[in-house]
């Protein structure tokens, strides 16, 4: 089962133009790579960020190796409070991916749900819904964010934020940008709702949820792959954002965006490396996942050509 | 008891201009196992009295009137959850196009088991047999292949064999087919026809066969109905039908039939178009078509007559000026 799956994927006209896309090929090695390190930055990573016994305040703002004052131990170097740079970067970009993925998740959750009921049901629900969307796409998401997770920090206290900041900032950017999956699985539904398959199963007597779910979600996949790659990018951004606006992630447990953060203060006093070597790894990242998503959307979408 | 009897059923869609009538007064009934055809042109109203039996109209159009007994129980009052149990289960449906009924995305396999998954409580390996079973009795080539493929794996005349497998699975005992074979070529045409006529032969079902195309509906069914917006104009056995139509309207479907021409003429037609719903004519709906229109056609809606054992509404009916004009014409020549 698995090995004739595999061997349909090899044969899909999705794998033929990926191995004829040298950019995709590239994007996604990069990206491939981002995932395994920062995933098993446990074990990759020389250093414990997190374990302040390894850190020593005496090793602050090392510069990188290839730079006169590096230091062997520290590859990339050390940040304010002397911790190694890459290692804080792996374990940085693995909480970044981590709240990525599953505000996305959310977001697909939400979204999908509400785009399906109001694109299947329409009349006044779908209107209803429609301009609740709008409502919420009329707010910045940076805003909404930024007013929640202060009043959250002002009611209940930094430290109880600390501890929840993951859980937190995944639920206000999944909250927050559920209206673009609606709005793109509603438009879809619409147009699949009228096809005469939609009929034939009313006809064989399905109810709502079983036509919803199973015939016309499925239907409706590859627009909804195409918005997650950029989604996931755009929510690594906001939490990076938030973040270096100091409502992300604490210091404590940086994320790629409080490192920027954190380094930021030191930058004219000439420890560029600090702000500069993790901007580039998000930017990377965020600009893979995008080129991979154009990808994918040029593929998907048979009647959108590119010479 | 009758299979299915329709009785003065009207569906309505409302809208800003007014309610338009989609169907007005129809009625015909079905003994179990038999077939019936429902011929007209497109827009007569033909696919709305399909779904008005599945009770599927959808909004804004509804049931104004009337009542649908199958079995003896009106369609028109059950709850959705009943009406659910109904469709796909003691009546299913074929749709014209195979290409498009079936799910592109899912696999035959899938897409058939779900029927009897509605219906029943089923375990998949059973669900799966059924499913086998039926494409043998559909004579569709290597089933056990068909059933693991997608849609598009397979061709025109294999996908309606699907379709019909389909609405075999739950021995439904009335099967409504529109246009089973319009979006097939003529010798697939004639294949899934005469596998359809088998297979309700053999297990007894009612067919309602919905077509524009009177020779197929000839071949297949015992009685017809003709619709012209949105009403019955004329209904009785199909030999009856064919041979002595009384309506200026099915003698004229009859002579458009390519059949009715002479080598090297033009072909018949029936000059102009079906109104729309929102301007049908005063009178009869088919008389400024019509090349017997009297004064009071354009007045009064024609009552039903019967004339033999066919059922016909025009003010022309049984008056000396019928017969079939068309046909006569060719005699001479």
């Amino acid at each position: 089962m698995i090995a004739s799956a595999w061997r349909r994927f090899l044969g899909s006209y999705l794998f033929f133009s990926f191995r004829r896309d040298r950019i995709a090929i590239l994007s996604f090695v990069v990206l491939c790579t981002f995932f395994l390190a920062s995933f098993s930055a446990s074990l990759l990573a020389p250093f414990d960020p997190y374990d302040p016994i390894q850190i020593d305040i005496m090793d602050s703002e090392i510069p990188p190796v290839w730079m006169e004052e590096g230091d062997q131990r520290f590859l990339l170097g050390t940040d304010a409070q002397g911790r190694d740079l890459l290692s804080t970067i792996l374990y940085g970009s693995r909480i970044s991916i981590t709240i990525g993925i599953f505000a996305v998740l959310l977001q697909a959750f939400l979204g999908i749900s509400i785009g399906l009921v109001s694109g299947y049901f329409g009349g006044r629900l779908d209107n209803f819904l429609m301009r609740l969307a709008d409502i919420q796409l009329s707010f910045s998401t940076l805003m909404v964010a930024i007013i929640f997770l202060a009043v959250f920090q002002a009611l209940f206290g930094t430290e109880l934020y600390e501890k929840l900041a993951i859980v937190m900032l995944i639920l206000v950017i999944g909250i927050a940008e559920w209206p673009h999956y609606a709005r793109t699985v509603r438009a879809n539904v619409l147009a699949e709702k009228k096809k005469e398959y939609v009929d034939a199963v009313r006809v064989i007597g399905l109810g709502s949820l079983r036509i919803m779910f199973k015939h016309i979600l499925p239907n409706t996949l590859s627009p909804i792959l195409v918005i997650s790659t950029v989604q996931i990018a755009n929510a690594i951004v906001s939490e990076a954002a938030l973040s270096f606006l100091g409502l992300g992630m604490p210091v404590t447990k940086p994320s790629l965006g409080s490192l920027i953060n954190s380094g930021f203060e030191f930058i004219f006093s000439g420890s560029w490396w600090i702000t500069i070597i993790p901007g580039v790894v998000l930017v990377v990242l965020v600009l893979v996942m995008n080129l991979l998503g154009d990808f994918l959307r040029d593929v998907m979408n048979p009647k959108l050509y590119k010479d | 008891m009758a299979l299915l009897e329709v009785r003065n059923l009207d569906v309505t869609f409302a809208s800003w201009g007014g309610n338009l009538v989609a169907l007005r007064d129809v009625s015909f009934s079905l003994e179990p196992g038999e077939r019936l055809g429902i011929v007209g042109e497109s827009g007569a109203g033909k696919s709305v009295a399909a779904f008005a039996i599945l009770n599927l109209i959808s909004r804004p159009g509804y049931i104004s009137g009337g009542e649908i007994l199958f079995e003896g129980q009106d369609l028109t009052q059950l709850s959705p959850q009943e009406m659910r149990s109904i469709r796909g289960n003691r009546i299913s449906m074929i749709f014209q196009d195979p290409m498009m009924t079936l799910n592109p995305v899912l696999t035959v396999g899938v897409q058939m088991t779900e029927v009897l998954h509605a219906h029943r409580e089923i375990s998949a390996e059973e669900a799966r047999s059924r499913a086998l079973q039926t494409l043998t009795r559909v004579h569709i080539s290597s089933p056990e292949k068909r059933f693991d493929q997608y849609p598009h794996e397979l061709s025109g005349g294999m996908r309606q064999r699907v379709v019909i497998a389909t609405a075999l699975l739950t021995e439904s005992s009335l099967i409504i087919a529109d246009e089973p074979t319009t979006a097939l070529d003529v010798t697939i045409q004639a294949e899934i026809m005469d596998l359809l006529l088998e297979l309700c032969e053999l297990n007894n079902v009612g067919l309602i066969l919905i077509t524009h195309d009177l020779s197929v509906i000839s071949q297949v069914s015992q009685h017809a109905i003709v619709m012209y917006a949105g009403r019955v104009v004329e209904a009785g056995p199909i030999w009856e039908i064919v041979n002595n139509a009384q309506h200026p309207y099915t003698q004229g479907l009859i002579g458009a039939l390519p059949q009715q021409t002479t080598p090297g003429k033009r072909l018949n037609q029936i000059r102009g178009v079906m109104p729309s719903l929102s301007n049908i004519p005063e009178g009869c709906a088919f008389n400024p078509r019509c090349q017997l229109v009297m004064e009071v056609c354009r007045t009064s809606v024609p009552t039903y007559t019967n004339i033999g054992s066919t059922r016909v509404a025009c003010h022309a009916a049984g008056s000396a000026q019928t017969g079939n004009p068309l046909s006569l014409e060719h005699n001479k020549t």
